[in-house]
């Protein structure tokens, strides 16, 4: 059966372009400003297309003293650390979780499961972390977030889908719970394994906040994220662009050129990933609202 | 046949588990269990339930360089002093108002956005349009802050329109105007938000029995009557659950976007609670005084949380926890 297309289908359609519009312009706008001459942005008018082309504004922002060479180098380090940990970390606690017959089973999921409803708030958690030495220190960025309680009890549910047959007979053959862990259970684990992962990699690459809070006097570790947030300079109060920051002051060009290059390069990564993993990105947003 | 039998086995030893008290001979048949899970026992302890003590600094005029138990106690003062401010009632204020929008305007597009992107009926452009629309929940709301100031400018692409359609004269500034801080993070967070939080609504729709859909064409029913008498009916519950889990979240809304977005001309509107707390207790090293901000939105959020329980419970979706 052939529909035919109405005048709603017609409405529709053009609403769903509009969204789309709305939501891709903006990135598409921010890509054709930081490709086009910063003298000639000024003037105005650059929509999706630059009208002259340059690399100058990217050079600028990765050359001399400029500290975004470091902070990308930093960045990447976290999300690929971080990542790696987070994941190996949120799988092994999820196995143990996963054994009914562990005798510390509810007492270690209750422990995880509370932490999703209570916390002790930003300066007491600040406290610790400053106790434990962790200020100025590329460990911040690994270890307060290591395990998220969420991805446990998605990994977990996954387990258990798996047959029971498969622990017992390696049970059997004398294997003990970490090589069941790390030859059995992990391999099979996959599919779950690179949703959480996709997702621990995308908070830690977007991640800004505890480099403020953390590490911001430490000029060796600021990512990425942090060095964008310095330059939109909120603190000017006109929402433009610090002019006292040492990348823009450093740049021969425009400062809104600099900011959106240095947008562009932030951004870039997950725009790159994106159409090929988004699908996984679904499949843990369905699978966590079950669960939930 | 076959599931039941391994449900069977399940129950019977779910019960001798509970037979069973800890002994030494169980601990060494599971010690690699708990090898595998002591270092994160440890590790929650310290990063999870430490800070939970650290709760007594804000009863304590707490003073860098001495243990806890050397402080000086000074019971409620820092909450008293706290009821006094009028910047705590403002940031109350600011963080219930962005909080309550962000929840409407939130709900609201993403039902509609689900609703109608049900209504495509050509599977490739939907795929396109869904996929496009949760792109900007996986940036950053750094990025996503200088992506929405750029476009908010004096010479952005906003005021171009506005311009263009002779709806302003000149220009607005929309950053530095206190009147739209509130509308430009709802808007930023509808912007960025939209199409992630329709992903759920969109799986409650496609589990609803097509039937339904074949009877109402049969009684004459147009698309939009569809909607609204089968489409939203079905997914009533899971509106219900989402709404009364938000609940407990009201206070949590953190300050990410208020202090990418904020700025000091727009602070009146911008401030809240937990940014709040970060400026006193860390910026000005009043610790107990920050810890004190914290206990009092940890105290709401869990009543909230165990009316948003109870309302759960009514409404017959069973309780949340």
């Amino acid at each position: 059966m052939r529909r035919k297309i109405t005048a709603f289908d017609t409405v529709l359609a053009i609403i769903m372009i509009i969204i789309a519009v709305v939501t891709v312009y903006p990135f598409l706008n921010v890509l054709a400003i930081s490709l086009n001459d910063a003298t000639d942005t000024v003037k105005g008018g650059i929509y999706i297309w630059p009208r002259e082309f340059t690399l100058q504004n990217y050079k600028e922002i990765f050359e001399g003293s400029s500290k975004l060479p470091q902070g990308l180098l930093i960045s990447v380090l976290r999300t690929v650390i971080g990542t790696f940990t987070g994941v190996l970390a949120s799988a092994m606690v999820a196995y143990t979780l996963s054994r009914r017959e562990f005798v510390f089973n509810k007492f270690i999921t209750i422990l995880f499961v509370l932490t999703m409803y209570i916390g002790g708030g930003l300066i007491p958690e600040y406290m610790v972390i400053r106790g434990l030495g962790l200020v100025n220190n590329f460990a911040v960025y690994i270890l307060p977030g290591l395990i998220s309680a969420f991805n446990v009890i998605v990994i977990r549910s996954f387990i258990d889908g798996l047959p029971e047959a498969l622990n017992e007979s390696a049970m059997i053959d004398g294997a003990n719970d970490f090589i069941i862990f790390t030859k059995i259970v992990l391999p099979l684990c996959l599919p779950v394994i690179a949703t959480v992962a996709l997702f621990i990699a995308v908070g830690q690459w977007n991640s800004w906040f505890d480099t403020y809070l953390y590490a911001r006097s430490n000029d060796g570790l600021t990512t990425l994220q942090y060095e964008l947030m310095k330059v939109m300079g909120n603190a000017t109060g006109t929402a433009k662009v610090d002019p006292n920051n040492p990348i823009v002051q450093a740049a021969s060009v425009n400062p809104e050129s600099i900011k959106m290059a240095i947008t562009m390069v932030a951004t870039l990564p997950i725009l790159l990933v994106y159409p090929f993993v988004q699908k996984y990105f679904v499949t843990g947003m369905t699978l966590g609202a079950v669960k939930s | 046949m076959e599931v039941s039998t391994i449900d069977t086995e399940k129950e019977v030893k779910y019960t001798k588990k509970k037979e069973k008290k800890i002994s030494l001979k169980k601990l060494k048949k599971q010690k690699f269990l708990i090898f595998m899970s002591l270092p994160f026992v440890i590790w929650i302890i310290i990063f999870k339930y430490l800070p939970l003590f650290g709760w007594v600094m804000a009863f304590q005029d707490y003073k860098p360089g001495k243990s806890l138990f050397d402080q000086t106690w000074v019971g409620l003062k820092h909450f008293k002093v706290l009821f006094k401010e009028p910047q705590f009632y403002q940031s109350l204020q600011n963080t219930l108002a962005m909080s309550i929008l962000g929840l409407v305007f939130g709900t609201v597009t993403a039902i509609a956005f689900a609703l109608l992107l049900n209504e495509l009926k050509n599977a490739k452009f939907k795929k396109s349009v869904q996929t496009i629309s949760y792109l900007p929940h996986f940036i950053s709301w750094v990025v996503a802050a200088s992506i929405i100031t750029s476009m908010l400018a004096p010479s952005g692409v906003i005021n171009q329109i506005l311009l263009g359609l002779h709806i302003i004269k000149e220009p607005l500034s929309f950053m530095s105007n206190p009147d739209f801080f509130w509308g430009i993070v709802t808007g930023s967070d509808v912007w960025k938000e939209m199409g992630w939080n329709a992903i759920i609504y969109l799986a409650a729709i496609t589990s609803i029995d097509p039937e339904l859909y074949d009877a109402a064409k049969v009684d004459g029913a147009g698309r939009i009557r569809q909607i609204i008498n089968i489409t939203l009916p079905s997914i009533k519950p899971t509106i219900i659950v989402l709404l009364i889990m938000s609940i407990g979240n009201l206070l949590n809304i953190g300050f990410e976007k208020q202090m990418l977005l904020g700025n000091p001309v727009v602070a009146d509107k911008s401030l809240v609670i937990d940014y709040y707390a970060l400026n006193y207790g860390i910026g000005m090293f009043r610790y107990s005084f920050g810890t004190a901000i914290g206990i009092f939105k940890s105290v709401i959020s869990i009543i909230l949380i165990i009316i948003a329980n109870r309302l759960a419970k009514k409404s017959g979706e069973g309780a949340l926890i």
